[in-house]
């Protein structure tokens, strides 16, 4: 059962893949100038990864080593197209917003990752709660930075109006900055920053350190 | 047969994984099943997504016209447009192709519906131009208030489609909007800015000789006798905006929508 929870709960912070393990970096700059997008691409993500999880754990024992990786990026491709598919029938106006990210979830580390790391050597059933957990801990970061960078860009949540921008004769000058990719660098970058502050068991150990030489022979 | 066919299945599994005939199989089903789930998902989810973008292109319509309103839905406001088919060679209203079936991107690559264009006029890139195109009209007292017409050309990295809506004088731009395009985000994408689009309001199409003059020019237009005539160019995205400017200009001109715009001009 406490294996069943730590797949679960564990890459939600301790073992988050974009904080930790810094993985989906690049749709995660992307896609979350908005909230709308993000969760939506949450959401998106959320499916693939729990879905591809279980479908391969449930070959996995068939899967001939050698073809693992192609074998992987097919299945992980066709969810991406089918998922790419349902958001343009009933999602259009934010599967245009999202344009070509919804595909890039394809090459989206976490996606083979979990594959490759998790579902290749485990059941089905731990498989889906290690894809719904990885997708979670992904979903989570990625409100944080869009709630961030809209209500801070926008001055608005969800396209509700929070803080009246000058634009609109309010008090608030949006910051334009925050609308840009990197703007979600400085935002992930301090969330790194608080989550290893908080838990210093996730603070790397320097692979090198510098040692001071004494030169003892006169140059 | 089911026995025989669950034996060769526990078969098939017994097999070594990396023998090179169970290599094969593994890749060549999941291969079956995995086209099988993308077509199923592809053809079933089409009438959507068509109706979608169809809905879409309606909204852009709209929205490039200053029609567009939260309160009242898209194809209640879309009531109010007329939709006309042109021959572009003549310039005349035809009814030559039925305008609720008519697509001009079809038609583009159907020899008996498009002529090749030689490669010094085709400045927009597209290669063959339809014959027919439907414009829509909207009307205020019967006067027409609003002329859209559907332009597209080659940018950077894609063909954008879009539509430029002139003023009732057929002579200054009211809008120009694309809804289909594949430019970088950030760059090229953002012919899609809003700021950037309210530019081309006011702006003239036509010199005095009725000559396509309008120009996305490079960085931003230096204020003279030119500046009605000129758009600031996108910083970073040279290339789209040149493909803007030839576009909006190739429909503008003698193979576009040239002969039509005189007639209106001349009170068609």
């Amino acid at each position: 059962m406490s294996e069943a929870k730590d797949a679960l709960f564990d890459p939600l912070v301790d073992n988050n893949p974009i904080t930790l393990q810094i993985l989906g970096i690049c749709s995660a700059l992307a896609v979350t100038t908005t909230l709308v997008a993000s969760l939506i691409m949450c959401l998106a993500v959320i499916a693939v990864i729990t879905l591809s999880n279980v479908s391969i754990s449930m070959i996995r024992k068939d899967i001939p080593a050698n073809i693992r990786i192609i074998v992987q990026m097919t299945v992980i491709a066709s969810l991406v197209i089918v998922v790419d598919e349902i958001l343009k029938a009933y999602a259009f106006e934010t599967s245009k917003q999202l344009s070509v990210f919804v595909g890039l979830i394809i090459t989206n580390c976490i996606v083979l990752g979990r594959a490759e790391a998790f579902a290749m050597k485990n059941p089905p059933g731990l498989s889906f709660l290690d894809g719904l957990g990885n997708g979670l801990g992904y979903s989570l970061v990625l409100i944080i930075v869009g709630a961030t960078r809209e209500l801070v860009g926008s001055g608005t949540l969800l396209g509700y109006e929070i803080l009246r921008p000058v634009t609109e004769d309010g008090w608030y000058y949006t910051n334009g900055m925050m609308l840009l990719p990197p703007s979600a660098f400085f935002i992930i970058g301090l969330m790194i920053w608080a989550i290893r502050a908080w838990k210093p068991e996730q603070q790397e150990k320097p692979e090198y350190q510098i040692h001071q030489v004494h030169r003892m022979e006169k140059l | 047969m089911s026995e025989s066919s669950a034996g060769m299945l526990t078969r098939f599994r017994n097999m070594p994984n990396d023998s090179r005939a169970k290599t094969l199989m593994v890749a060549l089903l999941l291969c079956l099943v995995c086209s099988v789930i993308v077509s199923t998902a592809a053809v079933t989810l089409k009438p959507l997504q068509i109706a979608n973008a169809e809905l879409d292109r309606k909204r852009n319509i709209l929205q490039v016209a200053g029609l567009l309103r939260d309160d009242i839905g898209i194809e209640e406001l879309f009531d109010n447009v007329e939709v006309r088919v042109v021959d572009l060679d003549s310039g005349e209203y035809s009814d030559a192709v039925d305008l609720r079936t008519y697509n001009q991107r079809q038609a583009a690559r159907d020899p008996a519906l498009s002529q090749a264009l030689a490669s010094d006029i085709d400045i927009a890139g597209i290669g063959r131009r339809a014959k027919y195109a439907i414009v829509y009209l909207v009307r205020e007292a019967g006067a027409v208030k609003t002329i859209v017409l559907p332009v597209h050309g080659y940018g950077l990295w894609s063909t954008l489609y879009g539509f430029l809506a002139l003023q009732g004088d057929a002579r200054s731009v009211y809008g120009l909007q694309f809804y289909d395009h594949l430019e970088t985000p950030g760059l090229g994408g953002e012919v899609d800015n809003p700021k950037w689009r309210a530019l081309w309001n006011g702006k003239l199409v036509f010199d005095e000789q009725d000559q396509p003059r309008i120009e996305v020019v490079r960085g931003r237009v230096v204020p003279g006798p030119d500046a009605k005539y000129q758009v600031d160019g996108l910083a970073g995205a040279t290339l789209t905006s040149v493909g803007v400017s030839n576009l909006v200009r190739f429909w503008l001109g003698e193979q576009g929508f040239g002969p039509y715009l005189a007639k209106v001009r001349g009170g068609m």
